[in-house]
């Protein structure tokens, strides 16, 4: 008997039990990451992560806190850009294009990543305009589209209901878990093909928690998700992979009931079980 | 005891609070103060007629208005060579404003209470106010048209009156008439001329030129005629009339009719009057023009001048400054050059007004604008039109001085801006250029109209650096008309800082001046406290709209 065994009231396995068990191989994958190494100046955040990704599947991060796996998944939509002094070798290949090569146009590759971040982030617009904001970019700018992609994105982040009669109100008299699907809707409002989900939950109360979970177990149906948690119970709950990374290094990867019943590696069973993170 | 009341921190409380009562103390009374010596002027004061006869004179009439007292000490007043009939510890003096400067060389008088035999308030005394020699004070005997006697006693006032306010129309007819019709037409041929010299300066001065722009001045100068001759009927009819008045000596004096602008008899009238008088006086003094040499008359061109120019700044340095802070804080990398530039940036707020003057005259005013003159204007040589002081090289030095604060103020304002924002606009396939548009800037705009309000609270102060680079002590025109381009960057302007300098110090009629330097003070605060409340008013509805910085 493991010890993630023993532990079992920790981990909800009723939420591992899924028809449609594949193992990675015979998924097709969506996002590779090769030999990817990435230095913070003279330090180094990531060792030669090798990953992949699959399709229309939810893959998730756990890790201690400082372990990279934000890093990682910043690293799939090129927000590790923005940051001063960072270098990166090795490839990730989206749909088998390199995404780090010179020829990609950057906002472009965004428009087919979207992210969502640990704090809700709406612009001090109206819901509608914050759910807009990336058609307008676009250039984007037929009132009728518009509304049709505010109220079909809004729906899709399950908020049409709650927030139809107060489009025009100010995004940010909204709650937390308001803004946080608020956010998700900006996020699918351009289609993109991969949703990064950066710790989405972690700000929020217990029933906001809950209705993003839902809302990430419908939006696989569309796309291809990878979430940051530090919450073991969500990983279990909500992913169909996961990854478990130590001082920026992949420990483990495989399938989410895989990796919580039966570990492969001591340092996973360690950090499971809460012996250490 | 006192250790423990200095340890429960209350003395830091009263002290700060101490402060902030201070300073509050100190606005308060600055307003206060120029506010009572400003705006007390416009009060129709009585007419005191005083019996007076000095140590060596015979008894003689004064009359006027009585300005001010000051008691004199008995020993200064002795050796200033008084004599004191009472042996009093005091003499008493008053400061008596008597007009008729034609006839008394002075508007103003001390004389001493001891020497006062009698005084009071007649109710047949008058005051009138005079396109020349200031304020007339005496009693009105006479109203003539055409040199007959049409009313007389009583009956005068009433007549004089209702002639007066016939002539002042038409003196207005004739002023509009000049300035706008005849004006028009000056600037018309002016235009003319200077096209006529370009085309000479281009060897296309031709026949058929020649005869077209013969037929154009024709137009103009027929024009002129129709309108000179209306001016000349108009000037004619005004002079029909004359008034006969009796100064304090007794003396007759005929006064055309058409030389008055106002006549009052306050001594009859009640409080309510006085009142409605009052705010009479002071809208004149804002929406008129100077007179004799700006002791008289209103400060309109001022005003506009402060406000136009300010305006003129604030559009000029706003995107000047943005776009610095812009990529200061966006773009450059940040190390030790950027580092420079800040430093930089946040000495020139100190650099002393007046060498920005000077700057702006060296380069802007001889430089550029001198440059522009020979490269656009070569027909106006040897006239300048931009190489001379005026109102968009005030508008630019100040702008130039001003940018420091615009820029200190939008880089404080972007650098607040949340890092999450500008991912979140990022992550949704926006470029840095469209986030900045979209999103930053817009965020940023409360701060960026702070360091407006600031730099519009200093420029509108500021009179040193714009007597060098465009400010008159009196512009014949205002630098906006009906005249294309209507906007005339190029002209001279009025300014309320200047123009407190200029009559406080430059004015021969130190007297006169005193009370207007209090009053177009007043107008200038409250210029650029009005100035200020716009500003804030649009930064408070962006601080409204963009209220995310909060959380």
């Amino acid at each position: 008997m493991t010890t993630a065994q023993k532990n079992t009231h920790a981990i909800d396995i009723s939420a591992l039990k899924r028809e449609d068990r594949k193992s990675v191989e015979q998924l097709e994958t969506c996002i590779k990451v090769e030999n990817l190494d990435l230095f913070y100046g003279q330090k180094q955040a990531l060792h030669s992560v090798n990953m992949e990704m699959p399709h229309k599947k939810v893959t998730a991060y756990i890790g201690p806190s400082g372990c990279g796996k934000s890093t990682l998944l910043r690293c799939i939509n090129r927000m590790n850009d923005l940051v001063d002094g960072v270098t990166i070798k090795g490839k990730i290949l989206l749909d088998g294009d390199d995404i780090y090569d010179k020829s990609v146009n950057v906002a472009a590759l965004r428009r087919r990543v979207g992210m969502v971040f640990q704090k809700p982030n709406p612009f001090p617009k109206t819901i509608y305009e914050n759910v807009a904001y990336g058609l307008r970019i676009q250039g984007i700018n037929d009132r009728r589209i518009l509304d049709e992609v505010v109220e079909k994105s809004l729906r899709g982040a399950a908020l049409w209901d709650e927030m139809k009669d107060r489009l025009n109100d100010n995004a940010l008299g909204m709650s937390g878990g308001q803004q946080q699907r608020l956010v998700i809707a900006r996020a699918i409002a351009i289609e993109p093909e991969v949703i990064l989900l950066d710790e989405p939950a972690s700000a929020l109360d217990p029933i906001s928690t809950l209705k993003i979970e839902e809302l990430i177990n419908e939006l696989k149906e569309k796309y291809t998700i990878v979430i940051v948690t530090h919450n073991m119970q969500q990983a279990a709950r909500v992913s169909d992979f996961t990854a478990f990374m130590y001082m920026g290094e992949l420990i483990e990867f495989g399938e989410t009931s895989e990796l919580f019943t039966n570990p492969a590696k001591k340092q996973t069973e360690d950090y499971i079980t809460g012996r250490y993170g | 005891m006192m250790k423990a009341w200095f340890k429960s921190g209350s003395p830091w409380i009263w002290m700060t609070a101490g402060a902030v009562s201070l300073n509050l103390i100190l606005v308060v009374g600055l307003l206060l103060l120029i506010a009572v010596r400003g705006l007390g002027h416009f009060w129709p004061a009585d007419i005191i007629e005083y019996r007076y006869q000095d140590r060596d004179g015979p008894e003689s009439a004064i009359i006027g208005e009585a300005v001010a007292t000051s008691l004199l000490p008995a020993a200064q007043a002795r050796a200033a060579g008084h004599e004191l009939l009472d042996n009093g510890e005091y003499l008493v003096q008053h400061l008596v404003k008597t007009g008729n400067r034609d006839i008394l060389g002075s508007d103003f008088r001390w004389i001493q209470q001891q020497y006062i035999h009698a005084q009071s308030t007649p109710d047949d005394l008058i005051m009138v106010e005079r396109r020349e020699w200031g304020n007339f004070y005496g009693r009105l005997l006479a109203v003539k048209e055409d040199g007959a006697v049409i009313a007389q006693g009583e009956q005068a006032w009433q007549i004089a009156q209702q002639k007066l306010a016939t002539v002042l129309e038409q003196h207005d007819e004739i002023d509009s008439l000049q300035d706008h019709e005849v004006g028009a037409i000056n600037y018309e041929l002016e235009r003319l001329r200077l096209k006529q010299r370009g085309l000479e300066l281009k060897n296309a001065w031709n026949d058929a030129a020649k005869q077209e722009f013969t037929a154009q001045k024709q137009t103009y100068e027929k024009q002129y005629q129709v309108i000179q001759q209306q001016i000349s009927k108009l000037s004619k009819e005004s002079k029909r009339y004359s008034l006969v008045v009796a100064e304090a000596g007794q003396k007759e004096i005929s006064l055309p009719l058409n030389r008055v602008v106002k006549m009052t008899r306050p001594n009859t009238m009640s409080v309510l009057d006085k009142c409605i008088e009052y705010v009479g006086n002071f809208a004149t003094f804002v929406s008129d023009e100077p007179r004799e040499a700006n002791t008289e008359g209103g400060i309109f061109p001022a005003i506009f001048g402060t406000v136009l120019m300010v305006m003129l700044m604030a559009v000029v340095v706003t995107p000047f400054g943005v776009i610095a802070a812009v990529y200061l804080r966006e773009y450059a990398k940040q190390g030790f050059i950027t580092r420079v530039i800040r430093i930089a940036v946040n000495n020139l707020a100190g650099v002393p007004s007046i060498v920005y003057g000077v700057f702006g005259l060296g380069f802007f005013v001889y430089i550029i604008g001198g440059n522009i003159d020979r490269l656009f204007f070569p027909e106006a040589a040897p006239a300048p039109v931009f190489g001379t002081p005026g109102l968009l090289w005030a508008s630019l030095t100040l702008a130039l001085m001003t940018l420091p604060v615009v820029i200190v103020a939008t880089e404080e304002g972007l650098s607040r801006i949340p890092k999450s924002i500008r991912e979140g606009s990022l992550a949704l396939g926006a470029t840095k250029a469209e986030t900045l548009w979209r999103t930053v800037l817009p965020m940023a705009s409360p701060a960026i109209m702070t360091g407006l309000i600031l730099a519009v609270a200093r420029a509108a102060g500021e009179v040193a650096p714009l007597m060098l680079v465009g400010v008159v002590k009196l512009a014949p025109t205002l630098p906006l008309d009906g005249n294309f381009p209507y906007l005339h960057l190029d002209r001279k302007f009025m300014h309320l800082g200047f123009h407190i300098y200029d009559v406080g110090f430059q004015s021969p009629n130190v007297e006169a001046a005193r009370p207007l330097v209090y009053a177009t003070s007043l107008l200038l605060v409250m210029v650029i406290i009005g100035l200020n409340m716009f500003a804030i008013s649009i930064r408070n509805n962006l601080r409204e709209k963009y209220r995310a910085l909060e959380n």
